[in-house]
């Protein structure tokens, strides 16, 4: 028995999803929407970025479906009790990732502890030794001469299983393109391998295929070993960056999605009515502007701490609390963030209205708002299009910096900010632990590369501007 | 041709590559003699400007390439010259002036610098040397008060002044051909006299050749000695500048003199040449006119045309000009639009429909702390004006003069600040709100730009249908619908691409569609703000033809603000002249036009480049530049440029007179007719 | 010249009674200074003796924003309200949560703040151009395209990576530099060298592919085709034509951010282990002192301002369509 439950992020990360999906229909019928996205696909940068960007985003959506699961039922009870631990749906797929759980550090492909302890032996003498793991190559009886030759083993039967799943994916992905060419099987296969497809799809594959791989060389190798070692308290190093995807592309979203309306709204009020709207539009965000970002983002989040801190019983899980904290994140950088695109929206809207075709709108006797949003705000989107992709990546990489200075995520949410957090000292140890770091890096360096690659490629073919310089 | 002093064989330019690549110039040959004025003539998108650029290996970058043929100038290959000996060439040898003075100088370096540079480049000048130099060209291309123009930047000299500029950096270096790509396209015409003037006396005193690069025929009968008319990336024809006028060969050439708007043409439908230029990123399998010419038969389809010698400098490439070939009898081209039967211009009802009274619009200066009001902008300073149902009120003014301001004044689409609009007795005015927006459906508007007059993000059947919705025209979506395809097939565009977007269309089918959108709303009066002055000669002569026909089916009336006296001449029946915000002269289109009274209106007239140079009236030349209209001058406003000004005009602003009943003039040299009789 | 700089500096007045206003909603009304002792005292066993005794202590014990026991004008002085916001106007941050001056603290660390962030301002600023320079010199070839693309990695690295791993490369493993710690005088260079040399690294990738944007966009202007057919080289079109005008957005962008330099960067002194404002801010957050974070907040928003002024001057000074009216 299990209890759903939705957290607040969870909501609107659905939301947002269902948004990209109306907005995708809708644009598919509209040629003036669609032929920039066709550009898009035409770039084989953007092709493997937008690869990347769909793991990193089916990751994050499977670690947004949670649940309680129900506590064995006692005698006498009637209700169903439910656990106070939350998981996600990502949580019970990667399974044995999440509970096999060491004393401390260990290394990557370890099979002992990364420090020595006292041991006593069954015969009551103490050791100074390095204890072997209690699942890390546990199956192994001498891991010395025995872990190699398993490694390979193990890499050998993913590297088979990734080549069986593509093949299954180029046929199916043949049969697909085959129909819509109308041709036949063999010559849409042939198209795509050869890399002449209008949109470059082996390029799509490749891509896919590095991470078909790492998933298969993931589940072989991690049923037996900790790929990328273990922290401090002996957590998995692997479990923790993936589950740290939700909170990077959380906060990359949802961010955008609070500050939109307000940026969008505010900045088409200024630059069309002008005069005292402007006035006061202006001063508001100059106000705010002017506080350095660290620092009105500090302030706030400290004052939520007291706030939480003070009103422990607005929460009924942990998981609820670090969660309700995560969105305050997200509205906090989203409030300071709003400005540079109002002001943006604000100039362009002025533009904007001394543009004949809204001067002959107004002739025709259409209404204010009608114009706002026939006339104007359809000519802005490409403009907000560009801020939502460029602000991404930047977002991502405040995360890491704020949970560093200590107002970022709650301490007990998993990211790669707190991951980078925790490990810092550990380069001061002897001998170094440099797993977490190095692990928590690359994880936020690919998303944040094909996130920047990704908006380049829209930039590019959204801003024609920047088209007519090519 | 052994005196020629550049000699151009089969250039041809490609922007871009592979299958989509764009050929802009074909095979073009031509050469020009020490001395003389070269002309290339043709419609936008026809490749003049790439040949010009291509001369001095100039092509926008990465894009554009020269594929073939040769540039020699004094016998020398310039195609074959490093890029380091060609530096020797631009500026040195041969200069260039572009179309738009206002971009085409650095903002942010002086003047003297800018002119400097090349001296230093080209001849070795610095420091004082440099500078006595630079302020001798200044001095020679006419900008007063050189010394002191030295040292300030481009964003405080007007547009004419910066064509100045450009020509004494193009001057700096002694260049023996200079290349002038528009020059005075964006200029005012009367600025636009003096420039061309000054392009001529310096080329009589330096001895310079010049190719002069435009689509306006009165400039060309006005500049050149010989002339080269180019077509969709070809040379089509080449003549001297008596044998083009006299007769010209090529049917194109033909038609771009007959679709000239003017009042000897007043009765009759304008020709036109139906169509655009065809798309140059394909191969040609027949002549690239083909499809719009009226005597193309099938040959023309098949065959492409080779050039023929039909005399001394003097070519055409043409079938009908092969002796060999026997044309067929003219099959009329789809759609083509034959001079029709007489028009009758103006057959105006005699009831006032728009009655406009001193009309105000000002915009205030705001400066300081609390955005005190230190000044005005008076860009209409007192306008009064009448037109009656059926009929056209031309408004003809120089940019800047406020005539643009007039317009949107009397559409109520800018706050006016004084006067009174009558509409239909309606003071307009006076309207606020609902019932303002009630009574939009009877005057529209036609704007000058038909690129950002419609929306890009709507179709047109969105586009047609906004104002019959907002004006609660039609009672349901699906008459809408009906009525919508009803008005494209009125402007002449087929229904079934009612779902387009405007994207797809030309300049001169956007002008169509915006004249349909403002028909939705069944108008009375439709103030055109310049609706020809972005289309090419062909395509303006469609658009007046449209209009013309639209006004006598419908009985429209029309405010036809232009800068353009030629198509005044043709389709206006009264004529109101602006200088400054206010109307200086007004009255018949053939009174004013044919014997105007006011100075300015005179000078304005013969500003104008006549095709025919024979009949060529004396020229007025304007000093200076229209002053700004938040310090207009002292009494007469036109006085400091007036060549017959009088004391008095200095101190107050003349009158209201009127030398005949249709007529007004404000100048103190004209006496009320009145008045003279007593 | 001088009339406008007042007049501007008379603008930047509603724009700081706005922030202080918000920082005193944030500090004072979402939580009341009860809250904040509660925090400050630990979670339990709080008596309300305790609170009143840490208000007491640290001067939160007087009313919000009336205080109805004072008599005349000090009805509204005698407030918090008074004490912590409108203070700050005369530059007065009182003192610390813990006790200390602050507008003694700030004097002292500004300095090494300003040690680092103006060496790395200005010598990334000469690599940025240069760097840009060349990749507009070579546009469209190979050469600008994996410049390009070298960029868009260098700006995909999170911040935290060039400092950590600067670190390890130059201290721990090459023992080039002290891994952390300053010392005022001439020796301080020492401990300057290496945040400067990674806080110019790890803004290359950013910093460079904006301007050779801007470098290119100039470069497609009619002005530099006039150059170009006055027959100059490129080099010299490059510098005296297209740098000149792609210096004017670059240089207005810098100056805003001048008088923040004063703040310095919190994550750089903190890893560096640097006494200036950024520790200063870092620390206090840590402790959550927000006398401190108040007082930071106030003096950016100053600092930012003054940027702006310093803008519009610039502006001035660089384009000379610009005159101040």
């Amino acid at each position: 028995m299990i209890q759903p439950v939705l957290l607040w992020t969870d909501a609107l990360i659905f939301v947002l999803l269902v948004v990209v999906l109306v907005f995708a229909w809708v644009a598919r019928g509209r040629e003036h929407l669609r032929a920039p996205w066709r550009e898009v696909v035409r770039s084989r940068i953007a092709v493997a970025s937008l690869v990347v960007l769909g793991v990193y985003t089916v990751t994050g959506l499977l670690d947004s479906v949670h649940y309680r699961k129900a506590l064995p039922t006692q005698d006498g009870q009637q209700e169903t009790q439910y656990s106070g631990d939350v998981l996600s749906l990502l949580d019970t797929l990667l399974g044995p990732l999440r509970t096999q759980e060491e004393k401390t550090y260990s290394a990557p492909f370890a099979t002992q502890l990364y420090a020595k302890e006292t041991v006593s032996g069954p015969d009551g003498t103490q050791t100074r030794m390095f204890p072997r793991l209690k699942y890390g190559g546990a199956h192994l009886s001498d891991p010395a001469s025995q872990k190699g030759a398993d490694i390979a083993r193990r890499s050998a039967l993913a590297l088979a299983e990734a080549v069986a799943v593509l093949l299954l994916l180029y046929g199916l992905l043949g049969l697909r393109l085959a129909r819509k060419w109308r041709r036949s099987w063999r010559a849409a296969m042939g198209t795509i391998a050869s890399g002449k497809a209008e949109v470059p799809w082996r390029t799509a594959l490749l891509t896919l295929a590095v991470f078909v791989l790492l998933i298969t060389l993931m589940i072989n190798l991690s049923a037996a070993y900790h790929v990328l070692g273990t922290d401090k308290v002996g957590q998995d190093v692997l479990y923790q960056t993936i589950k740290s995807i939700r909170t990077g592309l959380v906060i990359g979203t949802l961010t955008t999605l609070v500050m939109l309306p307000f940026a969008v709204f505010l900045g088409m009020m200024a630059g069309y009515f002008r005069g005292w709207v402007d006035d006061v539009i202006q001063y508001l965000y100059t106000t705010l502007n002017s506080i350095p970002g660290v620092l009105l983002i500090a302030a706030a989040v400290l004052m939520m701490q007291v706030y939480m801190a003070n009103h422990p019983e607005l929460f009924e899980t942990m998981a609820e609390r670090a969660d309700l904290r995560l969105l305050f994140l997200c509205l906090i950088l989203g409030i300071t963030s709003w400005t540079g695109l109002c002001r943006l929206l604000r100039g362009e809207t002025l533009k904007l209205r001394e543009l004949d075709y809204v001067q002959a709108a107004d002739a025709f006797g259409v209404s204010k708002s009608s114009i706002l949003l026939r006339h104007l705000l359809p000519n802005l989107m490409h403009l907000v299009m560009i801020a939502v992709v460029i602000d991404f990546s930047g977002l991502v990489l405040a995360e890491a910096v704020l949970s560093y200075v200590g107002v970022g995520v709650d301490p007990t949410t998993q990211s790669w900010g707190n991951m980078i957090n925790r490990a810092r000292l550990e380069m001061a140890r002897e001998p170094m632990v440099w797993w977490s770091l190095l692990a928590a890096f690359s994880f936020m360096f690919v998303l944040v590369l094909a996130a920047n690659l990704f908006s380049d490629a829209v930039r590019d073919a959204f801003d024609p501007r920047l088209r007519a310089q090519r | 041709m052994s005196d020629a002093l550049l000699q151009v064989r089969d250039l041809s330019v490609w922007i871009g590559s592979g299958a989509g690549a764009i050929r802009p110039v074909d095979a073009v040959s031509f050469h020009i003699r020490r001395g003389e004025t070269f002309a290339l003539l043709g419609e936008s998108g026809c490749g003049k400007s790439m040949t010009a650029l291509a001369l001095l290996r100039l092509l926008p970058q990465p894009a554009g390439e020269i594929i073939g043929g040769s540039v020699q100038l004094h016998g020398e290959e310039l195609l074959a010259l490093p890029e380091t000996g060609m530096r020797s060439i631009r500026g040195g040898r041969i200069a260039m002036i572009f179309q738009e003075p206002m971009t085409s100088l650095n903002p942010v370096m002086t003047v003297g610098a800018q002119i400097a540079e090349s001296l230093e480049q080209h001849k070795g000048l610095r420091g004082s040397q440099a500078q006595r130099r630079v302020i001798e060209l200044l001095d020679d291309v006419g900008i007063p008060d050189a010394a002191r123009r030295y040292g300030e930047y481009p964003h405080q000299l007007s547009g004419g002044m910066k064509q100045r500029v450009m020509i004494a950096i193009a001057l700096a270096g002694d260049p023996e051909l200079l290349i002038a790509d528009e020059p005075t396209t964006a200029l005012d015409v009367t600025i636009q006299a003096q420039v061309l003037d000054l392009i001529r006396r310096l080329q009589e005193k330096r001895g310079m050749a010049v190719l002069l690069i435009t689509h306006d025929l009165g400039v060309v009968s006005e500049m050149a000695d010989r002339i080269a008319v180019m077509y969709a990336g070809q040379l089509v024809e080449q003549a001297p500048r008596n044998v083009f006028f006299g007769h010209a060969q090529h049917p194109y050439s033909d038609r771009l003199f007959a679709a000239l708007p003017d009042s000897s043409k007043r009765t009759q439908r304008l020709t036109v040449i139906p169509g655009t230029v065809p798309p140059l990123n394909q191969t040609f399998h027949g002549c690239r006119f083909a499809d719009r010419c009226e005597r193309a038969w099938d040959t023309c389809r098949s065959q492409v045309p080779d050039w023929f010698d039909t005399g001394v400098e003097q070519g055409v490439r043409c079938h009908l000009a092969d002796a060999t070939l026997t044309p067929a009898a003219a099959q009329g081209v789809a759609g083509a639009d034959e001079p029709g039967p007489a028009v009758q211009a103006g057959g105006a009802g005699k009831e006032t429909l728009l009655k406009v009274d001193d009309l105000k619009v000002h915009f205030p200066i705001h400066r300081g702390f609390f955005k005190r009001v230190v000044g005005q902008v008076r860009a209409v300073d007192g306008v009064s004006l009448s037109i009656n149902e059926g009929q056209t009120l031309a408004l003809v003014g120089e940019s800047g003069c406020g005539k643009t301001t007039v317009g949107k004044g009397i559409l109520q689409l800018l706050d006016t600040t004084a006067g009174s609009v009558r509409f239909d007795s309606v003071e307009l005015t006076q309207l606020r709100g609902e019932a303002l927006r009630s009574r939009r459906s009877d005057f529209q508007i036609i704007f000058q730009d038909p690129y950002s007059s419609m929306n890009p993000r709507m179709r047109i059947v969105d586009i047609i249908e906004e104002g019959m919705i907002a004006q609660r025209i039609g009672s349901s979506a699906q008459q809408r619908r009906q009525r919508a395809q009803e008005l494209l097939r009125q402007v002449g565009l087929r229904p079934e691409h009612i779902h387009r977007y405007p994207h797809e269309f030309s300049g001169g089918q956007r002008q169509r569609i915006c004249i349909a959108r403002a028909l939705a709303v069944e108008p009375k009066l439709i103030v055109c703000d310049e609706p020809t002055s972005a289309l090419d000669v062909s395509v303006q002569a469609q658009i007046l033809n449209l209009l013309r026909d639209l006004q006598r089916e419908l009985g429209l009336s029309f405010l036809f603000i232009t800068h353009d006296l030629s198509v005044v001449s043709y389709i206006a029946d009264r004529v109101a002249v602006m200088y400054l915000g206010r109307i200086v002269e007004e009255g018949e289109v053939s009174e004013v036009l044919e014997d105007p009274a006011h100075p300015y209106t005179r000078a304005l007239l013969s500003a104008v480049p006549q095709v025919n140079r024979d009949e060529r009236r004396e020229k007025i030349h304007l000093e200076g530049d229209l002053p700004s209209p938040s310090s207009p001058p002292q009494g007469c406003h036109f006085h400091p440029r007036c060549p017959q000004a009088l004391p008095e005009c200095a101190l107050r602003y003349p009158p209201v007179t009127h030398p005949s009943a249709t007529r007004m003039v404000r100048c103190h040299l004209v006496s009320d007719a009145a008045a003279e009789r007593a | 010249m001088f009339a406008y700089i007042i007049r501007r500096a008379l603008y930047a007045i509603p724009i700081l009674v706005g922030v202080n206003l918000l920082t005193f909603v944030l500090f004072f009304v979402v939580n009341s200074p009860d809250d904040v002792a509660r925090m400050h005292l630990g979670m339990k066993r709080v008596t309300p003796e305790a609170i009143e005794k840490w208000k007491e202590e640290h001067g939160y014990s007087r009313p919000l924003l009336y205080n109805a026991d004072a008599s005349g004008t000090g009805k509204l002085t005698e407030t918090i309200f008074y004490d912590k916001s409108v203070r700050l106007f005369a530059f007065d941050f009182g003192s610390s949560d813990a006790g200390r001056d602050i507008g003694e603290d700030i004097s002292q660390r500004m300095w090494p703040s300003l040690a680092i962030a103006l060496p790395t301002l200005l010598i990334g600023l000469l690599v940025n151009i240069s760097f840009s320079m060349l990749l507009a010199f070579f546009r469209g070839t190979y050469l600008d395209l994996s410049g390009v693309m070298l960029c868009v990695v260098l700006m995909s690295i999170s911040g935290l990576f060039y400092i950590i791993g600067g670190q390890y490369l130059f201290s721990k493993l090459l023992h080039l530099v002290p891994v952390s710690g300053y010392e005022p005088g001439l020796q301080a260079w020492r401990f300057i060298l290496l945040p400067v040399v990674i806080g110019v690294f790890s803004g290359i990738g950013s910093s460079s592919r904006w301007y050779r944007t801007i470098f290119l966009e100039e470069i497609n202007r009619d002005y530099v085709r006039t150059a170009r057919a006055k027959g100059l080289p490129e080099v010299r079109l490059l510098f005296r034509h297209v740098l000149k005008n792609a210096l004017v957005p670059i240089l207005t962008g810098i100056v805003v951010v001048l008088p923040l330099l004063f703040m310095g960067s919190l994550i750089m002194e903190s890893f560096f282990g640097i006494p200036g404002l950024g520790s200063y801010t870092i620390e206090a957050i840590q402790t959550q002192d927000f006398a401190i974070v108040r007082a930071m907040v106030f003096l950016g928003s100053v600092l930012y301002i003054l940027g702006l002024l310093l803008t519009d001057i610039s502006y001035t000074l660089v384009d000379p369509r610009i005159r101040l009216s």
